[in-house]
């Protein structure tokens, strides 16, 4: 019943072009070890939809450091000045979701819902291209769902099953990123025998994570 | 007392006990520091923690536990921290009491502009139009002007952040306040005249017949 993976294998399961959801806020929840496999099993032409592109060197900046991104979907990449200058020179296909859309839009696409209606962005560029919708007077852009061939879910602590719990604000998207993918690969800083994780304090149920990457060694 | 302090030290007086306050990267993050003697507030980390503190001393890092630039912060007892969507709903559902964020440019209506300069800057949004959209009350804190352009203009030449009205305006030089009637000018800043705030200024102010000194000790 383990869903756990060799890192290698795991990641080999990620074709070039794939569309991956990566959980993380400037680095913090980012999975290190899947970024390091996807960069060494040499990845290409990727869709990233994430919260931030982080720093040149760190989390889903490598990605980006490393060409191996085809288009980003996130809130910020002001402090990769690498993405930023990807984009302008047209390397890298940018599209900037305010980060509260962003947590919607793929809350929605794990929901089953058609999309969300969100105040933000009404009357700013970001309402270009969307449709507005009133309800009881009050104007909404319609933001749409979005889905992900892979998930890269960075967590505290797995059971062998896949149960998920979550440290402090390395949180962030990884539960909602969780439900949104076809794939879902778990990186967990420790994997515990089943049982041991109550079920109270289980944020991912197991049923959403397809494989776990095995921790590392730490004794001997 | 330099200008940032003085900026800070002022927005800290709009907090009251109790409120749930989110400050934005550099300048607002000062805000904190000066709080007035009493009043406790919970600030909120849009990365997902209310109850968020200053930075553990050295080796009580947690790299779990981070603000939203990813530096390491500590937490108030009594804090929790809870995934991205949550984070947001509190802050569009009407939950977060007062947001302070810096500004790029403030107009005539009290728009705000803070996100980008196209072909030269685009960070990104971040947080802060949803911040701007959802918080009860949207302070802005930032330099009066900017290598001696107005910040505070007749209409916003960069993309807005929000349509909607900004409360309250505190920099070097004064407190503003944007009205249905347009900028109310509220307070100067110590040592500064009326006439010193309108020869920065790029729009219409309202100027009452007194405008008190910013309530701030040195």
């Amino acid at each position: 019943m383990s869903k756990v993976r060799k890192l290698e294998e795991a990641v080999a399961a990620i074709p070039d072009g794939a569309v991956l959801m990566i959980g993380g806020f400037m680095g913090v929840g980012t999975p290190p070890r899947l970024i390091a496999e996807l960069l060494r099993q040499g990845k290409r032409d990727l869709t990233v939809i994430c919260n931030d592109t982080a720093r040149p060197t760190v989390g889903i900046g490598r990605l980006v450091a490393a060409k191996a991104v085809r288009k980003v979907i996130a809130s910020h990449i002001g402090t990769n000045p690498e993405t930023q200058r990807q984009m302008i020179a047209g390397e890298t296909e940018v599209e900037l979701v305010p980060q509260g859309t962003l947590a919607e839009r793929v809350r929605a696409g794990g929901f089953g819902l058609g999309g969300i209606l969100t105040p933000t962005g009404v009357g700013t560029v970001v309402e270009e291209g969307k449709q507005r919708v009133e309800v009881d007077g009050v104007v909404y852009l319609l933001e749409k769902p979005l889905k992900a061939d892979f998930a890269l879910i960075a967590a505290k602590r797995a059971d062998y099953l896949g149960n998920l719990e979550y440290a402090l604000t390395a949180r962030n998207f990884n539960p909602l990123m969780a439900m949104a993918a076809g794939t879902v690969i778990a990186e967990a800083e420790d994997i515990v025998p089943v049982g041991v994780i109550p079920p109270d304090s289980v944020v991912t149920p197991n049923v959403l994570v397809d494989c776990l990457v095995a921790k590392e060694q730490r004794h001997g | 007392m330099d200008e940032k302090t003085l900026i800070a030290k002022r927005v800290a007086l709009e907090l009251r006990a109790g409120n749930l306050v989110n400050l934005g990267i550099g300048l607002p993050t000062m805000v904190a520091a000066h709080l007035p003697a009493g009043v406790n507030v919970f600030f909120q980390s849009e990365n997902g923690i209310v109850g968020m503190a200053p930075v553990p001393e050295a080796g009580a890092e947690n790299w779990d536990l981070s603000d939203a630039g990813g530096s390491p912060i500590g937490a108030v007892p009594g804090a929790a921290a809870f995934d991205s969507a949550m984070s947001f709903g509190l802050i569009r559902g009407g939950h977060l009491d007062v947001t302070v964020l810096g500004g790029l440019q403030v107009d005539e209506e009290g728009r705000l502009a803070n996100w980008m300069v196209p072909g030269r800057m685009v960070p990104g949004m971040g947080g802060a139009m949803d911040l701007v959209s959802g918080a009860k009350r949207v302070i802005v804190a930032m330099q009066h002007s900017a290598k001696g352009e107005p910040k505070i203009v007749k209409r916003c030449a960069l993309p807005l952040t929000s349509v909607r009205r900004v409360d309250l305006i505190v920099t070097d030089l004064a407190v503003i306040e944007p009205t249905e009637a347009g900028l109310v000018l509220k307070e100067t800043a110590p040592g500064v005249s009326v006439a010193d705030v309108l020869a920065v200024t790029g729009a219409e102010l309202i100027v009452p017949d007194s405008v008190p000194e910013m309530p701030i000790g040195a």
